[in-house]
């Protein structure tokens, strides 16, 4: 297998060109400190900041530093950290569910004699093609009580209807849309480096009589252990980033409060509060946990991943 | 024969071998696999198909008649009418909105997103580990928690509620950098640009005539995933416009169930506008996933 880290520098990559290097990378550059580092930057300086009232009778608003009291205003708050803990539970269901489905169903395409293949694939990568938020609005019809197709078929053979909108049961229906519209890219990225894979990997593994489940789990996943690495993060920071699919289901439920995730409360402090200092240290806490995460997923994946699979 | 035997059009990623031959003959059917993806299948696709049906009902239907029948009684026709004239035939107009967000802001973002990669593939410059780093930051650090400090700024500009608001953040995407650096290493070849210098041609001609040909198959995948994510936007269009007649579709779509919660009338209107919404992308895909290379996103490519 070639080195499975992507990120070497090339072969020889010509030293100087003079002017050419930075006249190519400037429009990248300028959109990066612009909308990137700026927007980073200015949202640490305001999440330090807050706006006070003083003086007397005129009650004058005035910003001023403050400190790391908005972190703590942030860590001690309670609707945030039950979102954070939210947050987290979803993505314990949401990523090993989708990976799971995506790797299974990503194995079964690629077996021998399987029948209607092609059409499966299409049907599973179906939902990729249907926004966040317009796949919160389906679902959330399937889970409407008056109007769901679902409840309508369990209460048909007797059962209670179920309440997918409860306080109790719509963690998991969120999850669901969330596996729903996640496992159809991530089965067509592992099946495309499944195929990536020289069939003659396999002859000697089929020489010695091993069964197609044995190939699967001794061959095949292995060596797509970097496709899985991949995957495995991107699908961490897209949980981290949970917002459309419970801000589209709230008008639906009263089980769904205004600080349900993190960016549901950094949306509101911002936007309906006008609190925008603690919505900045809020983003900051945020966006420090998901790069701790998926740095520290990164490199535990990929030491164990290329370890297992040279 | 098997229909996974289908090649994609596109030939075999640099760095791996084409398979020799073909599979072996099938014999006989697998039955648990089939039946395990056909489950799949009609887990993602059952919803849709709902929605197809659903949309076939007018407004008095919707709650009343059993779910997984479509309705014959004019309820299409009367929900299309009544979704194009809603608001003055704005939904027509957030289509075109999502169009135009997505379609401009994939190419500009293409374009900033090669010339980057190539420059990081193919020179050595001051700054640019510095560079890397920050873009491979950007791939880690979600969009979405900019999107404050992004909507500061951009009033900073005076530019909330224009186009402006939802494109300028769109182009820049560090994954696509990234993606097209991997890209720019693995097919450009250095000997060509070399043969390219010892003859004379200047930088920006080798970049256009050498370096940019290879590169069409993964800027055609940075176009496509980038033209998703942007269509697919929702929070970022959601903080910077207020304006109806700008918004995209997602936004349009959930404003109009908003409205919902109080007119239930709305509901069979936003089904309608549901199934609307996800034919062209559909149509998009199936048309398209012969064209994108799928080996960059999964690693197959190796820089």
């Amino acid at each position: 297998m070639p080195g499975a880290s992507s990120t070497v520098a090339p072969r020889r990559p010509r030293r100087g060109g003079g002017p050419t290097p930075y006249v190519l990378v400037a429009p990248a550059v300028v959109l990066l400190v612009l909308f990137l580092l700026v927007p980073i930057g200015y949202t640490v300086w305001l999440s330090l900041r807050a706006s006070r009232v003083t003086g007397g009778g005129l009650g004058l608003r005035v910003e001023q530093f403050v400190g790391l009291e908005n972190y703590v205003g942030v860590l001690t708050d309670d609707g945030y950290l039950q979102g954070v803990l939210r947050m987290l539970g979803y993505g314990a269901i949401v990523v090993p569910t989708m990976l799971g489905l995506a790797l299974l169903f990503a194995l079964l395409l690629d077996t021998p004699r399987i029948r209607f293949g092609a059409a499966s694939r299409i049907g599973i990568f179906l939902p990729y093609a249907v926004p966040g938020v317009i796949a919160s609005l389906l679902w959330g019809f399937l889970y409407l009580p008056n109007v769901s197709p679902i409840r309508d078929a369990v209460t048909a053979v007797g059962l209670p209807a179920p309440d997918f909108l409860a306080p109790g049961s719509v963690l998991f229906s969120v999850a669901n849309i969330g596996v729903w519209g996640g496992v159809g890219f991530n089965m067509i990225v592992l099946y495309t480096a499944l195929r990536g894979i020289p069939r003659e990997m396999y002859d000697a593994a089929r020489i010695d009589g091993a069964s197609e489940v044995q190939i699967a789990l001794r061959v095949k996943i292995p060596l797509i252990a970097p496709a899985l690495v991949m995957t495995g993060v991107f699908s961490i920071i897209a949980t981290l980033q949970v917002f459309s699919e419970p801000a589209t289901l709230q008008p639906l439920t009263d089980a769904i409060p205004s600080s349900w995730v993190p960016l549901m409360t950094i949306y509101r402090d911002a936007f309906v509060n006008n609190d925008i200092h603690t919505a900045a240290a809020a983003s900051v806490v945020l966006a420090l946990g998901t790069l701790v995460v998926s740095l520290g997923v990164l490199s535990f994946l990929q030491k164990r991943a290329f370890g297992r699979g040279q | 024969m098997s229909l996974t035997d289908q090649r994609p059009a596109t030939p075999p990623p640099a760095g791996v071998r084409a398979r020799p031959g073909r599979r072996p003959k099938p014999t006989r059917t697998s039955i648990i696999p089939t039946a395990l993806l056909l489950l799949g299948a009609a887990y993602c696709v059952a919803p849709v198909l709902w929605v197809a049906i659903a949309a076939t009902k007018g407004p008095g239907e919707l709650f009343t008649t059993f779910s997984f029948w479509p309705s014959l009684n004019g309820g299409f026709t009367y929900n299309i009418k009544h979704l194009l004239d809603f608001g003055d035939g704005v939904f027509l107009r957030w289509a075109l909105n999502s169009l135009l967000y997505a379609g401009v802001g994939a190419v500009l973002s293409v374009i900033v997103s090669t010339l980057a990669g190539y420059a990081l593939a193919k020179y050595r410059f001051a700054g640019r580990e510095v560079l890397f780093g920050t873009i491979l930051a950007g791939v880690l650090v979600p969009q979405i928690t900019l999107a404050v400090p992004q909507y500061l700024l951009i009033s900073k500009l005076g530019l909330v509620n224009s186009y402006w608001a939802v494109l300028l953040p769109s182009i820049i995407s560090p994954y696509g950098i990234y993606l097209s650096r991997i890209y720019a290493s693995a097919v450009v070849a250095d000997e060509m640009l070399e043969a390219g210098r010892i003859d004379g041609a200047g930088e920006y001609r080798l970049a256009w005539s050498v370096g940019l040909p290879p590169m069409v198959p993964g800027m055609v995948t940075v176009l496509l995933l980038q033209f998703i994510a942007i269509w697919n936007n929702f929070l970022l269009p959601y903080i910077m416009i207020s304006d109806s007649q700008r918004f995209p579709m997602t936004v349009g779509l959930f404003t109009m169930l908003n409205q919902g919660a109080s007119q239930p009338a709305l509901y069979s209107l936003v089904i309608m506008g549901v199934f609307l919404s996800i034919l062209p992308l559909i149509a998009l895909f199936l048309f398209l996933q012969r064209y994108w290379r799928l080996d960059l996103v999964s690693g197959g490519v190796k820089g």
